[in-house]
């Protein structure tokens, strides 16, 4: 159980070392934000903007 | 280590596994496999019905089989290994215990029964859809809540991989960033994600439209979503199984990655960019515009492309930088002679990355082009295409890891060696010869999911060229080839879990099947870092070159369609 680790935050802190994480390191680590985006891009460059096209077009009369 | 938990310690890998985790991944991978063997018979039945001479089912038949291969093998075999997957790349790989087993088993059996029912409905006969279900046609309301029960399930499951990935940060399991294995998985996850909402938003209208709560669902806005499900769980595939592939490689030959930073930023890519692709089954639509069309499928994609030619040179180029670290340093290709062809683990990952890239990546791109995609679209290219992706690279891919889960998770002894060593050879050549044959029939215009190509009972006759109907013929004979290998593998498998001789430890020393020092390999971290690699250098060339000149001629063939001059 006893963690050498003096840092007690759960993230960001790998083995305690102090070194600054590159903000790309951080991104890949952080499944959530990868998360965020995986299910962002898609649903606005594809489902939203798809949806948009088809509701724009004019109904037949 | 932080806690305790109920596991064993594998003795080939030095890793933790824990017993809910094991429990789950067996449970997965057999039902997995029963899918595989019942969809791929349809597979057979439905070939031998486009072999002009055989012919076997009526049309009716015929569709009803097309629609069970299609869900059995697509949807049912690939997501039951995949969760697989999910679950060995989490608590295996970090070692650590898997989050709320049961929810583990909630998801399964949710997917096990919703998978039966969809079976149920197709059987019966009234939900001949195909496993597109394109709106107006109408299956059984029972087809649709299948479906929707087995997205369930699997979102279920998706989420126990990511409350795995907390634990293990938690608990400090691991150091510095998950492995590179679970990263692909990771991705694989979070594409799983999207693709399981794009199913909920249009097949929960449709079940409702099926038992008459709604009017009707726009065809157009079906097919626009229904993609996001339909592509997109393609995708979950290729990240699958390209974190497959490294992962053999690792416990195989004990090779690292080239560059950790750059696979993780190809998986990045595909992350980013990759379920956007979905916009390539709607080029010929009407109302839907170019710039959505031309964004979705070609300049933002190419980042998605180029990631999996990073991964297409990255897994060779490991490879030949560990077989030379072993000692295979002669000449430009004495690394690939010597590497372990009789390991079907091996040889079917390797034949694996190179059919996916020779023949699926390739027609993709090609069919992923808006122009090209006119001289194709809804022919047996397509088909052709896609057997080149999920048949010769997904399926060949799970089959050859499966030979590593029977000794290391089941743990038995494989039975019947020989046709172990012959059968990703056989699979894979069938994979090839039926990719290839439907690719070139469908060159010639014949279209996909048609019953009679000799157009025997309409109005207006046709004749395709005879060279479409010696293609469609020897499609068959592959089919078969192909159908012996897939046979050979289940008995195989079955036969093992069943009857192998248990692996204990003793055998794990005597008789050990992973690379010394692989365990730690897949479960940690560093890159070969080095380039001097001139067989892949090679390989890589050719299929630039490859890529380049099909890619042309697909551009002349259509500036012959319609001459201008
Ligand atoms: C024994 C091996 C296999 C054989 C002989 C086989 C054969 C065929 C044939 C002839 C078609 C129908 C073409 C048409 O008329 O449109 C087809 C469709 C299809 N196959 Fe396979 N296949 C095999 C394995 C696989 C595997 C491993 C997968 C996926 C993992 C797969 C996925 C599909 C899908 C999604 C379709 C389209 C169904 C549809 O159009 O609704 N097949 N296959
Ligand atoms: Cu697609």
């Amino acid at each position: 159980m006893a963690e050498p680790n003096n840092t007690q935050q759960h993230d960001d802190s790998e083995a305690g070392d102090d070194e600054r994480i590159p903000p790309m390191q951080a991104i890949i680590d952080n499944p959530f934000l990868l998360l965020f985006i995986g299910v962002a891009v898609p649903a606005v460059f594809y489902t939203i903007w798809g949806i948009m096209e088809i509701a724009a077009i004019p109904i037949a009369k | 280590m932080a806690t305790t938990f109920a596991h064993r310690v594998c003795p080939d890998t030095g890793l933790k596994v824990c017993r809910h985790a094991e429990a789950l991944i067996k449970a997965n991978a057999v039902v997995a496999i029963v899918f595989l063997a019942i969809g791929g018979l349809f597979g057979l039945l439905v070939a031998l019905t486009r072999w002009p001479a055989v012919h076997i089912l009526p049309a009716d038949l015929f569709y009803l089989a097309l629609t069970a291969h299609g869900a059995d093998i697509l949807i049912f075999w690939i997501i039951f290994f995949e969760i697989a997957i999910l679950y060995f790349a989490s608590a295996v790989l970090l070692n650590c215990r898997l989050a709320t087993p049961r929810f583990g088993w909630l998801g399964f059996w949710l997917m096990l029964v919703g998978a039966l029912m969809a079976n149920v409905a197709v059987l019966q006969g009234e939900s001949s859809v195909m496993f597109t279900s394109y709106v107006p046609m109408q299956a059984a309301p029972h087809f649709y809540l299948g479906l929707i029960l087995f997205a369930v399930g699997a979102l279920i499951a998706v989420f126990v991989f990511f409350g795995t990935l907390v634990v293990a940060q938690h608990e400090k399991t691991y150091e510095g960033s998950i492995p590179l294995v679970t990263f692909g998985a990771v991705a694989a996850a979070i594409i799983a994600v999207y693709t399981i909402a794009s199913g909920a938003i249009i097949l929960i209208p449709t079940f409702l439209w099926s038992i008459g709560l709604i009017g009707d669902i726009d065809t157009l806005t079906y097919r626009l979503v229904w993609w996001g499900l339909g592509h997109s769980s393609q995708q979950i595939n290729v990240a699958a199984h390209v974190a497959v592939w490294y992962a053999i490689a690792a416990l195989t030959i004990g090779s690292k990655p080239l560059s950790e930073k750059v696979s993780r930023g190809a998986f990045l890519l595909y992350i980013a960019f990759l379920p956007i692709a979905s916009a390539h089954h709607l080029l010929t639509d009407p109302g839907i515009s170019s710039e959505f069309k031309v964004f979705n499928t070609s300049y933002a994609i190419y980042l998605a492309v180029l990631a999996s030619m990073i991964h297409g040179m990255s897994v060779p180029g490991a490879i030949e930088a560990a077989q030379r670290r072993n000692g295979f340093t002669r000449g430009v290709f004495g690394w690939l002679r010597n590497a372990p062809w009789g390991n079907p683990a091996f040889s079917g990952m390797f034949l694996s990355v190179v059919m996916f890239g020779f023949v699926g990546g390739i027609s993709g791109v090609v069919l992923g082009t808006e122009q090209l995609n006119l001289l194709m679209h809804n022919t047996l290219y397509v088909t052709g295409h896609f057997h080149g992706t999920v048949a010769a690279g997904t399926t060949l891919a799970f089959m050859a890891i499966t030979y590593l889960v029977v000794p290391l998770i089941f743990r038995r002894e494989l039975i019947l060696k020989g046709w172990c060593k012959w059968q990703p050879y056989l699979f894979g050549l069938g994979a090839f010869g039926i990719s290839m044959l439907m690719m070139g029939a469908g060159t010639l215009g014949v279209s996909r999911r048609h019953w009679d190509m000799t157009f025997s009972d309409a109005t207006l006759s046709f004749d395709y060229p005879p060279a479409a109907f010696l293609m469609m013929g020897l499609n068959g004979v592959f089919a078969v080839l192909a159908t012996i290998g897939g046979i050979m593998f289940i008995v195989v498998v079955v036969g093992s879990v069943l009857v192998g001789k248990p692996r204990d430890e003793e055998t794990a020393k005597t008789a050990p099947i992973i690379f010394q020092g692989g365990g730690a390999t897949i479960s940690g971290h560093g890159g070969e870092a080095t380039l001097k690699l001139p067989g892949t250098v090679t390989l890589v060339t050719v299929f630039f070159i490859s890529f380049v000149l099909y890619y042309f001629v697909n551009w002349k063939f259509l500036s012959e369609v319609w001459p201008l001059s």
